[in-house]
């Protein structure tokens, strides 16, 4: 009977995802991204760029100290290399879904455009998070020392390495608050049903 | 239900996971004695383990209540964002405990800093079961909110 494939391919319609462009809370959504992409951008930029050298008197031989040139680079620490790393992914990744968003409504990804995004965001939330959390503590280590496993703080001597550190690791708080948040909207789009089935095929329906 | 039961039994398992990470780290204790002087070693010492110990307690307790309201399909879509939330907590407490840990291990010889671990070999040995539970805690997180959005997009009309 011919109405049965007349209701699959009303079904098949209504399935059929609307453009993300045209979903109501587009521009929210991406404008939470623009953000998002320049915090994680800018921390990744100002981390990998921090470097100093100082000239630091390291002992004292008769009454002539001895000077040796310190350097503190963001390479010496792992969890800052982690920071660095990570924070160019999430912007990497906040970049290509503005770009799949805006212009990639003609890539046929069978309905599971939805799903990839929202797993996509929350992967890239936990690794920026994880980034995040080692790195505040490595550089409170740095700011403060730890008495009991006699570590000293290195932030009285470099401290122009220990401010750009810190404003490096605001810019990705603030990223991370806001990947957080974009998340959230993601897994929210797939619990609302599409509001309008795309009026394509609108002459299918024939009264017998 | 396949996927209802699945995310009971990642939830139980995640809650046993933090609940060892954090009874471990609190029994961690080891002390020695160098040039006359106690050198002593506790969670309590170290900020970030003291961030690792009250996150993943946090997980553990979100845990238990959430395995407890998902009996109540009202509140599920909260249960689900809640999720994400404790993923990435879990994630950066263990990434941060993870960092001193190895700064612990290793040293940090552009800053001076000495490896700790020859003096207290019982805590760090402690320390790093803690560690690798508290990171299984994490990755069970991260398959359950890969879960709830599965089971989110099969409900899609």
């Amino acid at each position: 009977m011919a109405s049965g494939n007349e209701g699959q391919k009303i079904e098949a319609d209504r399935l059929a995802p609307m453009p993300l462009s045209e979903r109501k809370g587009f521009p929210v959504l991406l404008t939470l991204r623009l953000i998002a992409f320049f915090a994680t951008a800018s921390a990744t930029i100002v981390m990998a760029l921090n470097k100093e050298r100082k000239a630091l008197v390291v002992a004292t031989i008769g009454s002539t100290p001895v000077e040796a040139t310190l350097s503190a680079k963001f390479q010496d620490t792992p969890a800052f290399v982690f920071f660095v790393v990570a924070n160019a992914m999430a912007s990497l990744h906040n970049l290509l879904m503005m770009a799949l968003e805006t212009f990639g409504d003609s890539f046929d990804c069978k309905g599971m455009r939805l799903i990839v995004i929202a797993i996509l965001d929350m992967m890239t939330v936990v690794l920026a998070s994880g980034a995040d959390g080692a790195a505040v503590f490595m550089a409170d280590l740095g700011k403060n020392g730890n008495t009991h496993a006699r570590w000293n703080k290195i932030c009285d001597k470099f401290e122009t390495y220990c401010d750009q550190g810190g404003g490096a690791l605001i810019a990705s708080s603030v990223g991370l608050l806001l990947l957080l948040l974009i998340t959230a909207l993601s897994i929210m789009r797939l619990l609302k049903p599409n509001p309008k089935p795309i009026p394509h095929n609108n002459n299918l329906v024939t009264i017998p | 239900m396949m996927k209802s039961t699945m995310s009971l039994v990642l939830r139980l398992l995640a809650l046993v996971s933090t609940a060892v990470a954090v009874a471990i780290m609190l029994k961690s204790h080891d002390s020695t004695l160098v040039l006359g002087i106690t050198f002593d070693a506790k969670y309590s010492h170290s900020p970030a383990l003291q961030y690792f110990v009250i996150a993943e307690g946090i997980g553990g307790i979100y845990s238990l209540v959430s395995l407890l309201l998902s009996r109540w399909t009202s509140s599920r879509h909260f249960v689900y964002l809640m999720d994400v939330v404790v993923a990435m907590l879990l994630s950066s407490s263990v990434s941060a405990a993870l960092a001193i840990a190895y700064v612990g291990k290793k040293g940090e010889s552009h800053a001076g800093w000495l490896p700790i671990c020859k003096q207290v070999p019982r805590f760090c040995n402690e320390a790093t079961g803690s560690l690798a539970a508290g990171f299984l805690a994490a990755l069970l997180y991260m398959v359950l909110v890969l879960c709830c959005i599965r089971s989110l997009y099969a409900l899609k009309p």
